[in-house]
């Protein structure tokens, strides 16, 4: 009566694969047939001359907007996870703390860009940006883990009289950790954007040297297919991180959980 | 021993744990037990049957320490046996993310005990209730009745004299229901340690109990006290035979003055 899991069938991965490069091939053939010119709509063969004709470039700026991105997603996990840990030792410190990750979290990141600009240098305020929108998802999603045990699991352990300690090793934290991982997709997702707004803050005042700010100079220059070759990699970034915390969210969870039963959604 | 002898062991056999006067009051304000009487004596099959929500589960947690009673006193014969209590809870219970044989430790692990010293008697508990080859399957691959046998080997592991078991069997089908009473059956023969069922079944109640407590949902009110002779074979003759049938007979008899006193 052992049930196996599926593996993940063909057709997840095929068609919206088949629906993007028909797309593409529509955009393709549109662009020749209507003889757009690469000023107003560069057609994607373009594009990826673009890409490779300016990869240096482009890709020192990726790696600099990856980078500042990794950092600010590890940053603000460790401090996420610390916090939500803190605040489930206590309901006295969850009502001193919470307003203030709710206001941050509720005050766009775009107003603030600006503001950090003019106190830090252009790297550590796109650090911050990048932070600041990644940590409350991660803080939330698993103080939501940590609150929501099952109440036959906490029966259990008291009737086996588990320490505070045991409690939260052997039951807590792997009851917190699906929710854990959804805070990690959606903060990772975020630090990319956040990373992304902050450039661009800074990229409006001639600073910069990240993929959003390509996008600026790209933008003065009125060089369309380089807008269109660094958002393509923005885009891609934001898949890969995507798609590489799905794929822990996966292994960790080994199929205990629904969430990771049905499809990572 | 005449079959009259052991039923008058069982009745005289020191009490493991005796409730007095015990009320469980809610913050709610709800009143779930009141001026609550009851023995457990050692190696009792004692099953509480009545309707839903006059405090069979409730009666369970307070034995279990689960829960504090606000009003009376629950006494032990040794402090031994109040500190180890195994508990069979509706749902199986189990740590989702850990493999049964995890499961099956954890009550030893929060004992302190090292996974070496635990495994042979982890190992022997799943013996019992036949999970031996399933120890690294997760709960989730288990079907309804192996999960059940999973948390029973957990209950099972630290030993205890005295196991509670609230409703365990019933999400299940009844073919999987008939064979788990007789596994259950067994592993009492074996093990001989006391247990406190709950059940709404009657003849589940007749084909396990060594004594059945009829429960109403008014306050403290045993309907009735039926107790059946433990040395009786519980085997498909035992089903179909004439003793069964009074029990089962007089036991929905009690189960429908105690509904009706629950429904005025
Ligand atoms: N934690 C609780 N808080 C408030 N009321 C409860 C709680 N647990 C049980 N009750 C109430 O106590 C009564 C008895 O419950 P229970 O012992 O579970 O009954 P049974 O197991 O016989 O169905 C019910 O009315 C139930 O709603
Ligand atoms: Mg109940």
């Amino acid at each position: 009566m052992i049930h196996k899991r599926q593996a993940i069938p063909w057709r997840d991965i095929g068609v919206p694969l088949a629906v993007f490069l028909a797309t593409l091939a529509l955009w393709e053939g549109l662009v020749r047939w209507k003889n757009i010119p690469p000023y107003i709509l560069p057609a994607p063969s373009v594009i990826l001359a673009t890409l490779i004709q300016d990869r240096e470039l482009l890709f020192s700026s990726l790696i600099v907007t990856l980078g500042v991105t990794f950092e600010a997603f590890v940053i603000a996990t460790v401090c996420g996870v610390a916090l939500a840990l803190l605040i489930a030792q206590s309901k006295w410190l969850e009502r001193a703390l919470l307003p203030f990750a709710v206001a941050l979290q509720v005050t766009p990141i775009i107003a603030i860009a600006p503001l950090l600009l003019v106190y830090l240098q252009p790297g550590n305020a796109v650090l911050v940006c990048a932070f600041l929108v990644a940590f409350f998802p991660i803080l939330s999603n698993t103080s939501l883990g940590l609150a929501s045990v099952d109440f036959g699991l906490r029966d259990l352990f008291d009737l086996y009289h588990a320490s505070p300690w045991q409690k939260l090793i052997y039951l807590r934290l792997p009851s917190a950790l699906p929710q854990f991982l959804t805070g990690l997709r959606i903060g990772g997702g975020l630090a990319l954007v956040g990373a992304i707004v902050a450039e661009l803050a800074a990229g409006a005042s001639g600073q910069g040297t990240g993929l959003a700010y390509r996008i600026v100079e790209a933008g003065f220059r009125l060089d369309i297919p380089r807008m269109f070759a660094a958002l393509a990699l923005i885009s891609l970034s934001g898949l890969a991180i995507y798609g590489a915390l799905a794929a822990l969210s996966h292994v960790l969870l080994r199929g205990w959980h629904e969430s990771a039963r049905a499809q990572d959604a | 021993m005449t079959a009259l002898g052991a039923a008058e062991a069982q009745r005289t056999a020191p009490a493991l744990v005796s409730l007095r006067g015990v009320g469980k009051t809610f913050p709610s304000g709800l009143v779930a037990l009141a001026d609550y009487d009851l023995d457990v004596r050692e190696g009792e099959t004692l099953t509480l049957l009545g309707p839903s929500g006059c405090g069979k589960s409730t009666v369970l947690r307070l034995i279990a320490g689960l829960a504090q009673p606000t009003a009376g006193s629950i006494d032990w014969s040794a402090p031994r046996i109040e500190n180890n209590i195994g508990f069979v809870f509706q749902d199986a219970t189990l740590l989702p993310w850990a493999s049964v044989f995890d499961n099956v430790f954890l009550p030893l692990r929060l004992g302190g005990f090292s996974h070496e010293a635990a495994s042979p008697r982890v190992d022997e508990a799943l013996a019992h209730v036949g999970l031996l080859e399933f120890s690294g399957a997760l709960p989730r691959e288990l079907s309804g009745g192996m999960r059940m046998r999973c948390a029973i080997a957990r209950a099972l592991v630290t030993r205890p004299a005295l196991i509670m078991m609230d409703e365990p069997f019933a999400a299940l089908d009844e073919v999987t229901r008939f064979k788990l009473n007789d596994d259950l059956l067994a592993l009492k023969r074996r093990l001989g340690a006391t247990i406190v069922f709950v059940t709404h079944s009657v003849f589940e109640a007749a084909y396990l109990s060594t004594r059945i407590v009829v429960m109403s949902r008014r306050a403290g009110r045993l309907i009735d006290d039926i107790r059946i002779d433990p040395e009786l074979e519980r085997d498909d003759d035992y089903r179909t035979s004439k003793s069964f049938a009074d029990i089962c007979r007089r036991g929905s008899l009690a189960l429908r003055v105690a509904i009706e006193e629950a429904t005025p």
